[in-house]
């Protein structure tokens, strides 16, 4: 009995089911997932840029407002000093005003070219500064200071425009942070524009350092402010401010993308870009717009990671929705196959034990009218017709049984009929005589018999009859039992007998059967031999030391078909050593597995390799040779052959052992 | 002598013994000798020598070797405690040696001859540091400039104290170019008022860099190239203090000679110390920029082929000193063994203890 497979049973349809429905689930919720993440950072990316660049925007105009402020006092005392010539006095109280006029301005001066304002001076720079509340007036200018080599003096006059300087701490060496607006100034003298000298105004960054410092964007997203060397004017890391610019910065981490974003910065261009590490420690979002007066660069940069914050909270919730929703919808679907397959699977157990045999199991009851139900159904009934097909089949088998032993029964009472004893005549030495029937499986039609009519005559005869089975067996044993009956109350020739037999088989034969017969007598004394024939297979008669050829044969048909059918007897006489084979047909249409006949040419030939042995050798030899043609194929008829071997007249002396001379 | 020989013997065990990476054993036996030196020297010497020095400008990697040998113990091993001023404009070492405030400074070969002439100070160059120019002339590739030649009606800004070996090059190449005060700060080049400027290799160069400028946009004229190498940074003192104990200026040259060497072998530990001094002093700067400093200090002060840390040329010597007085910067050159004693060179030993 074949078991099912283990893995079969290990991964259960519910199990399949469940593993199916949940990876198709898994990737749809992971399409619509990444679709959903891709979309809201990019959402999320574009509402920080919007909200960076309006907080910058708001900043830069705040400082821009300051500085373009502060621009508008040099820029007309500059003009002042080109319109007219200033006394000393009101030189001073210019600068002073510029001062009061504008609180954004710490201090101012107006330095002059050497001995440009004054030939006797080389130096002339009044200088005036906020202290507290007052406005003091000093002079720039000395052996150790020469203004006309600082940055503040020097760049505006080359570059021949206003100049704001770099950042840089104020001269007490305090901490705040201060930036000089210079403008140059010249004068028309005899109608050449000579320069003259710088106009300043010094702004304190305190307030600017304040206002970016409170700028802050998310977390820990804050703004800083670069000069345009690159150098931090502000920044959250103190120490960075007025020491280390931007670039110092991707130099000390490697890092050159930061150094392109501060060239980009230095150079007034505005962007939003990504950045690993340096700034925060971890990957951040920088925007950054110019300060055009100063050109100057204020960024404002946040962490990615607080950016992202909230939707990779949300991210991570629907994933543990999502993944404890498929746990349970797994669960779900196992659950439901389970219930569904239920049936299916005490169908399966309740099949198993069918196919073992038990077809008394009661399968399972289902209500449900779906394709489970139907398939419940269906082996429902096809366990009944099962069941009754076997009880049929066994009682079918029973019957054959019953018959098949009523059959072998049969078979022997016919081959009981068949003279069996060889030899059957040991007192005569005129002749040899074996004769041997194979029945096929079935019961069969074939007959042979002899007997002795009187102290001189042999009768034999062979026979088939049409048809097989138990009629046909009860058909021969009335021809046989007809035929000796007939040939034994004498007087009658072969012919004769078979004229008596035929009408005998025809009276009661409804069945329409009949038989084909060889019959003969012989005078064993004289060899004489007169025989009749009624539609038999012609026997084979060897003369002594010839071939064995077919026995010429009188006409006459089978017996059993006209009862007022005629036979003729012909007559031949046996001399010592001839031998004459009789044979059915089973003999000369057994086939081989190709279905060829064994025919009468190669029963011929073997009678020919053993014509000088006895006659049961030759039947032997017969049935051998029959057999090996056969080559395993079944035999369908019966297979009867009959060999007679004529010595001659017996006489007193003769040794019946010694081979009859030629 | 005995003793001497068992010492020697654990030594040499110790060695063998040693299968750590070569440069621990190397390193082992050279604290060792200097173990062994210091304890002569201190044997030798009753205390340390109180000694001031003054670097010729404000703390940078420039000085890196001095501070590292004051905070690494070099100096205290040679028996000297010493005192490092803080140099800068407002600290003239000329005036400091002169009145006998510090002992030994540094300043350029140049800077020492000219204050020799100027000033009359009997300046000895007791070893020499820098063997290679680190001034250097920047042009923008933009404003045309590729050779020398092209500086020919452009405007170049100079300082006044280091103009010799830029003039020596325009001289060379005949050109005349308008020149400019150049100011404490690189802002005159930045913002384009002139097309080339003057920068110290090791400071002004890589602060153009890091203010936003790209190297190949940039012209470097380096004057070792054009025949005008001026060795810049030595050790100095007045020629009383060499003569009144030469063996302290050995002592002094050599724990500084230590201190460079462990400073190059150490970089981040030689720049940590240097950064404590740059934020006591309060200066913009930063460590990205002191490491520049400090690498290229390494460039110039062993460049290929340079003679032992300490020498100074006699070749060296007359070409600066030739071409500062043909230009007018001083009037005569000093005798050769007048201006410079190698004080790198080993003590002799009858001078020990002196």
């Amino acid at each position: 009995m074949k078991t099912a497979p283990s893995t079969f049973r290990r991964t259960s349809l519910a199990v399949k089911l469940g593993f199916l429905v949940l990876a198709g689930t898994s990737l749809v919720f992971a399409a619509a997932f990444y679709y959903n993440h891709i979309l809201s950072r990019r959402n999320i990316l574009r509402n920080a840029e919007t909200n960076a660049r309006n907080l910058a925007g708001a900043t830069v105009s705040r400082i821009e407002a300051v500085f373009n402020g502060v621009e508008k006092i040099p820029g007309y005392m500059a003009l002042c000093m080109e319109q007219c010539v200033w006394t000393r006095a009101d030189l001073i109280a210019l600068i002073r005003n510029g001062v009061m006029a504008n609180p954004d301005i710490f201090g101012s001066t107006m330095a002059f070219e050497p001995y440009a304002f004054d030939p006797q001076s080389r130096f002339f720079a009044p200088y005036c500064c906020r202290r507290g509340a007052d406005i003091r007036q000093s002079w720039l200018g000395s052996d150790q200071y020469q203004y006309f080599y600082w940055d503040w003096y020097i760049l505006p006059k080359e570059l021949r425009r206003p100049v704001w300087s770099e950042p840089y701490f104020d001269e007490g060496g305090g901490k705040v942070i201060m930036t000089t607006y210079s403008v140059p100034f010249y004068r028309t003298i005899n109608g050449q524009r000579q320069f003259q000298g710088i106009v300043t105004a010094d702004i304190a960054l305190d307030w600017l350092v304040k206002m970016v410092s409170s700028v802050s964007y998310l977390k820990t997203g804050y703004a800083f402010l670069i000069s345009r060397n690159g150098v931090f004017v502000t920044h959250p890391d103190k120490s960075l401010i007025m020491r280390q610019s931007i670039f110092d910065m991707a130099e000390g981490t490697t890092n050159a993308p930061v150094r392109q974003v501060g060239l980009a910065m230095v150079r007034g261009a505005t962007g939003f870009v990504r950045l690993e590490s340096p700034f925060l420690g971890k990957t951040s979002w920088l925007y950054y717009a110019p300060l055009k007066s100063p050109g100057w660069s204020l960024g404002v940069l946040f962490p990615e990671d607080e950016l992202f914050a909230d939707a990779q909270r949300m991210g991570r919730n629907i994933l543990l929705i999502g993944v404890v929703g498929f746990i349970g919808l797994f669960l779900i679907i196992v659950l439901i196959s389970a219930v569904v397959t239920r049936p299916i699977r005490a169908l399966a157990r309740t099949t198993a034990e069918i196919a073992r045999g038990n077809l008394d199991i009661k399968l399972p009851l289902v209500q449900s009218h779906d394709e489970v139900g139907e398939l419940s159904y269906a082996f429902e009934n096809m366990r009944v017709a099962l069941k009754e097909y076997i009880a049929g089949l066994t009682e079918a088998t029973a019957a054959r049984e019953r018959l098949e032993s009523e059959l072998k029964i049969a078979r022997t009472i016919q081959m009981s009929f068949l003279p069996k004893h060889f030899p059957p005549f040991p007192e005569q030495a005129e002749f040899d005589l074996y004769a041997r029937l194979e029945p096929a499986k079935q019961v069969g039609g074939d007959l042979y018999d002899f007997f002795l009519l009187d102290d001189q005559h042999l009768f034999f005869s062979i026979g088939d009859v049409s048809d097989k089975g138990v009629p046909a067996a009860l058909f021969m044993a009335v021809t046989k039992t007809l035929m000796k009956g007939i040939a034994m109350q004498g007087g009658l020739d072969p012919a004769g007998v078979l004229e008596h037999v035929n009408k005998e088989l025809c009276m009661e034969n409804d069945s329409m059967m009949f038989v084909t017969v060889f019959c003969a007598m012989l005078n064993f004394r004289t060899g004489e031999m007169i025989y009749s024939n009624a539609g038999h297979n012609p026997p084979l008669i060897r003369r002594a030391g010839g071939r064995p050829e077919e026995l010429p044969l009188p006409r006459g048909i089978i017996l059993g078909t006209f009862a007022e059918t005629r036979y003729t007897t012909a007559s031949l006489t046996l001399h010592p050593g001839d031998t004459l084979v009789l044979y059915t047909d089973g003999v000369t249409e057994a086939m081989n597995p190709r279905q060829d006949l064994y025919s009468v040419e190669r029963l011929r030939e073997t009678v020919t390799a053993v014509s000088d042995q006895t006659p049961e050798t030759i039947v032997d030899a017969i049935f051998r040779s029959v057999r090996a043609y056969a080559a395993g194929a079944p035999q369908s008829d019966d297979i009867t052959v009959l060999v007679l071997h004529y010595h001659g007249a017996w006489y007193p002396g003769r040794d019946l052992n010694a081979r009859p001379a030629d | 002598m005995s003793g001497f020989f068992e010492f020697c013997n654990w030594l040499c065990c110790l060695t063998t013994m040693n299968q750590e990476p070569h440069a621990h054993r190397r390193w082992l036996l050279v604290g060792l000798v200097l173990l062994s030196g210091t304890l002569a020297l201190k044997a030798a010497s009753a205390d340390t020598q109180p000694v001031v020095f003054v670097p010729q400008w404000e703390p940078q990697a420039q000085f890196a070797g001095y501070y590292v040998a004051v905070e690494k113990g070099l100096y205290a091993r040679y028996g000297l405690a010493v005192t490092v001023l803080r140099g800068g404009p407002d600290q003239p070492i000329g005036r400091l040696l002169q009145e006998g405030q510090a002992d030994f400074a540094t300043t350029f070969l140049t800077s020492a001859l000219e204050k020799r002439s100027r000033d009359g100070l009997a300046l000895v160059n007791i070893a020499q540091m820098v063997q290679r120019s680190s001034l250097l002339l920047v042009a923008r590739k933009s404003s045309g400039i590729c050779s020398p030649a092209d500086l020919r009606g452009k405007t170049v800004s100079l300082w006044p104290d280091f103009a010799v070996q830029p003039k020596a090059l325009f001289r060379k190449f005949g050109v005349e170019p308008r020149v400019l005060t150049q100011s404490a700060t690189i802002n005159l080049f930045l913002r384009g008022a002139v097309d080339a400027a003057s920068g110290m290799w090791y400071n002004e160069y890589h602060m153009l860099i890091n203010s936003g400028l790209e190297e190949k946009d940039l012209t470097i004229f380096f004057y070792d190239q054009f025949g005008l190498n001026f060795p810049e940074d030595g050790i100095y003192c007045l020629a009383p203090t060499l003569k009144q104990n030469p063996a302290r200026c050995r002592r002094f040259v050599q724990a500084s000679i230590a201190g460079w060497q462990y400073a190059f072998q150490h970089p981040e530990e030689a720049l940590d110390i240097v950064m404590r001094q740059v934020t006591a002093a309060n200066r913009p700067t930063n460590r990205v920029h002191q490491r520049w400093m400090l690498n290229r200090m390494k460039d110039i002060m062993q460049p290929p082929g340079a003679p032992p840390m300490g020498t100074l040329t006699e070749a060296d010597y007359l070409r600066v000193a030739r071409e500062l007085k043909d230009v007018g910067q001083i009037d005569t050159i000093p005798a050769w063994n007048e201006f410079y004693e190698n004080c790198a060179l080993d003590i002799p030993t009858d001078q020990l203890g002196r």
